[in-house]
């Protein structure tokens, strides 16, 4: 059993180790170890040169990953959390994403951007965001959200080993989970969504960390008789449609699980493709368990009452089924 | 120079009748910073530049008719079509675009030189950007980290005087730009923009510091565009004695009026650089004729590496 944060650092060790052109840089990598302990000792193993601290400037350390990767190298730029990934926004959508089509595909942007997203931790509306759905809306990228300790691994050597522009967010309540890890596995396609949990009566759709929660909510679900198959998404971009479709195919029932506000979500997106690709197969409408249209207070009970839990998911799910 | 001044008017025409579309902002005046700093880098440096820059890629070395398809749209052009007037790429002449978010290409450029610094190359990362960039965040952070980390980027700005129409007393606090980079530990200077052989000594001898101490250095370069920022721009902002005023400085005519008076060439051969410039512009003008235009079926082509469906 491995830590999420060590899955990462050992990926980030071979990487830098196999590829001279690898190196990380951002906030508080080197010294502080990063703000989620995932590059602690890379420092003092690998040197300054290839663990670079950053100062506080989101979008120029961005925007000189992407000139690195224009220039030869395989940066790895952790912003530390999605929240101040904003600042750089503008070098993603503008510069990164569009840089390999605007040129006549002349050029291209080998870059791997991580960075932690999600609430739970009670730090208020300005460091509890999730925004993937932003990210995963821009052609010219790719966006990946590792819910296993395996997938966190790696999800990671695929996208610096991938020639374009990815994104990989790992959701804060999970740098501490433990799990099966084998770092030696034969890499499975990280484009590709996967079954965690088979089931029957309903699809529980979700990614990241919203994948555990309805692994529980699933399990609850069978003590209830109810069987539910959970789909971890995987890849936001592009998305597995055909998975989606599949598994509702199976099951005829659908919950999409995510802690984005629900308007605009990726829950949104994929809805609209079951509407679009599986109406048919429907035997229930589809249900979406999101985050509240409020900003993410810092109260507990507030907090809690602001994310998908994993009752209203069960709930959801009964409703589906006809048992609620 | 001339080949630039007399693209740019053809250009100008072009979007009259048609021919070229969307934004398109002519460097007519400031031909001296483009020809004097290009002249002054080595074919391996690296160039990273702004939404006005057909000068720049004309005297990099991208062919006026490459860039002329471009501005049409065709399949023929230096960006297959897809980039614009806006946005003209050679990998070949490490021609790192035109940029069209002001000061977006900053931090580009400090990565390339990241990159050449981390590969032991000996390159310099030219990066051209107006005085409105000098405003943004992205300006002084690029300065920050190329100091701090001791980066071989040649900053060039071009003082236009203008953020598209607000003057530069009207957008900078301090009326003088060089005085931001020594804040960061950046060597700054400031170099009359409308003297190509100005332009051309001084962006040497900062390219040639930066190649040798691998630290960043700062050029601004005065200068001054006689058209309008874009063909939208009604001009509303500057009066016409101004512009009357900067032409009499015009760089071109500078340079024959010193050329001649120092009878290092005569009338005749400008009379033949002329003509061998028109034929260049409208054999640029039937290569762009000639083009193909992209089939649609190849809209999604170089949106990633491989198709993702």
């Amino acid at each position: 059993m491995t830590t999420y944060r060590e899955a990462i650092r050992t990926a980030l060790r071979r990487l830098l180790l196999e590829d001279s052109r690898v190196f990380l840089m951002g906030e508080d990598v080197g010294r502080y170890g990063g703000a989620y302990a995932v590059s602690k000792g890379l420092l003092d193993e690998f040197g300054e040169d290839r663990i670079r601290d950053t100062p506080l400037c989101e979008s120029t350390f961005v925007g000189a990953g992407i000139g690195a990767a224009l220039g030869g190298m395989r940066p790895i730029v952790e912003v530390m959390t999605v929240n101040f990934s904003m600042l750089a926004l503008d070098q993603v959508v503008n510069n990164a994403a569009v840089m390999r089509h605007m040129s006549g595909g002349q050029f291209e942007v080998p870059i791997a951007v991580r960075m932690a997203t999600g609430a739970g931790k009670q730090i208020a509306a300005q460091h509890s965001h999730s925004l993937e759905n932003w990210y995963a809306s821009i052609p010219g990228i790719k966006v990946l959200a590792p819910a296993t300790v395996q997938d966190a691994h790696d999800m990671l050597l695929a996208a610096v080993e991938d020639p374009d522009p990815v994104f990989i967010f790992e959701h804060q309540m999970l740098y501490g989970i433990e799990g099966p890890f084998d770092p030696n596995a034969t890499l499975s396609s990280p484009w590709k969504a996967a079954v965690r949990h088979p089931g029957s009566d309903v699809s529980l759709i979700a990614y990241g960390g919203s994948v555990h929660k309805a692994m529980t909510a699933a399990e609850e679900l069978e003590k209830e008789g109810i069987s539910a198959e959970v789909i971890d998404l995987r890849s936001l971009r592009p998305l597995d449609r055909p998975a989606i479709s599949a598994s509702v195919s199976r099951t005829h029932r659908a919950i999409v699980i995510d802690e984005a506000w629900k308007t605009g979500s990726l829950a949104s997106e994929v809805s609209a493709t079951l509407a679009e690709e599986a109406f048919y197969e429907l035997d229930a409408p589809i249900a979406r368990v999101c985050t509240r249209e409020v900003p993410i207070p810092y109260a507990k009970h507030l907090e809690d009452a602001a994310l998908p839990q994993v009752p209203a998911i069960v709930e959801a799910a009964k409703r589906s089924v006809g048992n609620g | 120079m001339l080949r630039i001044r007399r693209l740019e008017e053809k250009s100008a025409e072009l979007y009259a009748k048609q021919k070229i579309r969307g934004f398109l902002h002519l460097y007519i005046g400031e031909e001296a910073v483009g020809v004097g700093a290009m002249r002054a880098l080595r074919d391996d440096d690296n160039v990273v530049a702004t939404y006005r820059e057909h000068g720049h890629a004309l005297v990099r070395g991208i062919p006026a008719g490459e860039i002329m398809a471009e501005m049409y749209g065709k399949a023929n052009g230096c960006s297959g079509g897809r980039g614009g007037s806006m946005h003209l790429f050679s990998v070949e002449r490490r021609f790192y675009g035109g940029h069209a978010i002001v000061g977006g290409g900053l931090p580009i450029a400090v990565g390339l030189a990241l990159a050449n610094k981390m590969k032991g190359e000996s390159r310099v990362t030219a990066c051209f950007f107006g005085d409105g960039a000098t405003d943004e965040g992205e300006f002084h952070e690029s300065l920050n980290l190329t100091a701090l980390w001791e980066l071989p980027v040649l900053f060039i700005c071009e003082n236009n005087r203008y953020a598209m129409g607000t003057a530069f007393a009207r957008h900078v606090s301090d009326n003088d730009i060089v005085n931001n980079p020594p804040a960061y530990g950046v060597h700054s200077e400031t170099v009359d923009g409308m003297d190509v052989v100005a332009v051309e000594r001084a962006v040497h001898n900062a390219a040639e510091s930066v190649r040798e101490t691998g630290e960043p250095r700062f050029i601004e370069l005065r200068t001054y565009r006689f058209r309008a920022h874009s063909m939208y721009d009604a001009e509303l902002y500057r009066s016409k004695a101004e512009v009357e005023e900067w032409k009499k400085l015009d760089p071109i005519e500078q340079l024959k009026d010193r050329a001649l008076a120092a009878t290092l060439i005569t009338g005749a051969d400008i009379e033949t650089i002329e003509r061998d410039v028109a034929r260049e512009i409208e054999e640029a003008v039937q290569f762009a004729e000639q083009g193909e235009w992209e089939s649609i079926d190849d809209l999604a082509r170089h949106t990633y590496a491989r198709d993702l469906s």
